[in-house]
């Protein structure tokens, strides 16, 4: 059992200069079998198996990590949270996980810093006003809390901002959604590994699948860098390397892998409040606990696997930045990064069976799946768990593709959600 | 900044260019005779390779033909440019997990 974090955790261990913190899981060796084997260990991956667990009695489960945990695009984003979306699909995906980070802090006795700042998304051009309000309306519809900001309204909430955007980037408007925020990305990722290895998953961090054993048409293992285990269910949640394992297990995505990058500047006092994105000029910006602006750029404009990203995308939020927030100008940036993301082509995500049975799939959230991270998981597990789709994923299934159901939220999503 | 050398103008910067992703898939012949998997393959499905990958450009702001390119998604080593009716050159392919 561990122990509680709580106030008196925190001076209790202060007496021993935070020496003696219980370890927050455990990193055991693969065994050689499961029952259930979740491929990535970021947000995602987490989340399903911690519901495979805790609703599904499934507890001989591993998790298995090539990296170390949160090292992909979980602890790489600019942890922007929010469910406008426009469909109601969608709607239902992205406003059943901000329900669950409403309650994650306390769910999982580990501080997430779920920090509902509210979000702006700026409109810029006649049809930005146009499809934001409609999308207003729809999120109204679906109960989602939404309204609609005039540009003095805008300056009201951001008074930094230049509505006149340097002449070049006006401001016509935007949205609000008052419950949508940021949240300590590592901490969702530490949180829910410590109250999954609590239940008695298997966390393998250092450990790459490398191939997979299918027989007949139905999975029975996973090849692994420590070498092979057996198991009849393996989840996906690789993100940007999705198509990679696709092609181990023999079939393609509708999904193409490219960097998405974000910059952090030098600290400075509080001088934004919320999250202001502008989807037409590829900036968002907000500013983290420690000071530094957290500043989202766009990807990049061909396929990669670098985590860097390109050097035309870094200039071109800077310049919309520094237009919008003149007073910026003078700001140092101190690190800039990439995360591989995986975009699909009606930028909605993959979630549910694939063309292998036993190999269920939780990609393409591209630039935007943070936000979904806890809803993600939750209905993943549903549905690897019972061999079918949980009701919110059905209409994200792969088949989609075939159909041509697709769910364009390209508008709601900007570039980077 | 990749520096991609179009056939027609020699090397430029990427911000000249614009992406066609992947190369070499033949547009069914009779689009309404195919089945919708094999039509949602031509149009959707990608190998998206982490490796040697062989893929579409154009030179927007030059030329403005199109032509194909062989690079390395990872590494970013551009290994050789070549026009659409021409045979790839002869690399080394390697993936990556
Ligand atoms: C710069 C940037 C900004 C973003 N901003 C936002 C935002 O503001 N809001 C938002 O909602 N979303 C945002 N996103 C998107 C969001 O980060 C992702 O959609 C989400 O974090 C994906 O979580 P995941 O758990 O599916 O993937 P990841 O966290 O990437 O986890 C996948 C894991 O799989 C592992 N893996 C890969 N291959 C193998 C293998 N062969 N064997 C074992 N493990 C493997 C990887 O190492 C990785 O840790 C942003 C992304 C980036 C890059
Ligand atoms: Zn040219």
């Amino acid at each position: 059992m561990k122990a509680r974090y709580s106030i008196f955790s925190l001076a209790r261990n202060a007496l021993s200069y935070h020496e003696n913190w219980q370890q927050a899981w455990h990193s055991p060796e693969p065994k050689k079998s499961y029952d259930a084997v979740i491929v990535g260990g970021g947000g995602h991956g987490l989340v399903t198996a911690y519901y495979l667990a805790k609703e599904h009695g499934m507890r001989n489960i591993a998790v298995i990590e090539r990296g170390w945990l949160g090292g992909g695009n979980t602890g790489r984003n600019t942890t922007i949270v929010r469910s406008n979306y426009m469909w109601d699909q969608s709607a239902a995906l992205y406003e059943h996980a901000l329900k669950l980070w409403e309650n994650m802090t306390r769910e999982l006795n580990f501080n997430v810093m779920f920090s509902q700042r509210s979000v702006l998304n700026l409109a810029h051009t006649q049809n930005e006003v146009r499809i934001t309000k409609r999308r207003i309306h729809s999120n109204r519809l679906n109960g989602i809390d939404s309204t609609w900001l005039d540009p003095e309204d805008v300056k009201r909430e951001v008074p930094i901002i230049d509505l006149r955007g340097g002449g070049r980037y006006p401001v016509l408007g935007g949205s609000i959604q008052r419950r949508a925020g940021t949240a300590r990305h590592d901490a969702v990722a530490w949180g829910y590994a410590r109250a999954c290895s609590e239940m008695g998953v298997d966390i393998i961090q250092q450990c790459a699948v490398e191939g997979f054993d299918i027989e007949g048409g139905q999975v029975t293992g996973v090849r692994t860098s420590k070498g092979q285990i057996k198991t009849n269910k393996v989840g996906l949640v690789v993100a940007g390397h999705c198509g990679v394992l696709a092609n181990m297990a023999g079939f393609k995505l509708p999904v193409n892998s490219r960097p998405l990058q974000a910059l952090v500047s030098e600290p400075v006092k509080p001088i934004i409040h919320n999250v202001v994105m502008a989807g037409a000029v590829h900036a968002y910006i907000s500013q983290s606990d420690k000071g530094e602006l957290v500043i989202g750029a766009g990807t990049d404009a061909y396929n990669g696997y670098s985590q860097w990203g390109s050097n035309p995308v870094t200039e071109d939020t800077l310049a919309a930045i520094c237009e919008l927030y003149p007073l910026f100008r003078r700001m140092r940036m101190l690190r800039q990064w990439g995360g591989v993301v995986d975009t699909c082509p009606d930028a909605s995500p993959i979630i549910g069976l694939s063309p292998v049975k036993g190999i269920y799939l939780n990609c393409g959230w591209g630039t935007g799946g943070f936000k979904a991270t806890p809803g993600s998981g939750h209905i993943f597990a549903d549905t690897v768990a019972n061999n079918r789709p949980h009701p919110i994923a059905a209409p994200f299934a792969l088949d989609r593709f075939r159909t041509g159901f697709l769910i364009d939220e390209h508008a709601a999503a900007g570039v980077a959600h | 900044m990749l520096l991609i050398p179009c056939p027609y103008c020699g090397a430029r910067t990427e911000n000249e260019f614009a992406y066609g992703g992947e190369a070499h898939k033949v547009r069914p012949e009779h689009p309404e005779e195919v089945s919708d998997e094999a039509w949602a393959d031509y149009l959707f499905l990608q190998k998206n390779t982490n490796g040697t990958y062989y893929e579409r450009w154009v030179h927007a702001h030059g030329c403005r033909r199109w032509f194909n390119l062989v690079r390395d998604t990872l590494t970013n080593q551009v290994h050789g440019a070549y026009k659409i009716e021409e045979e790839p050159p002869k690399v080394d392919e390697t993936t990556y997990v």
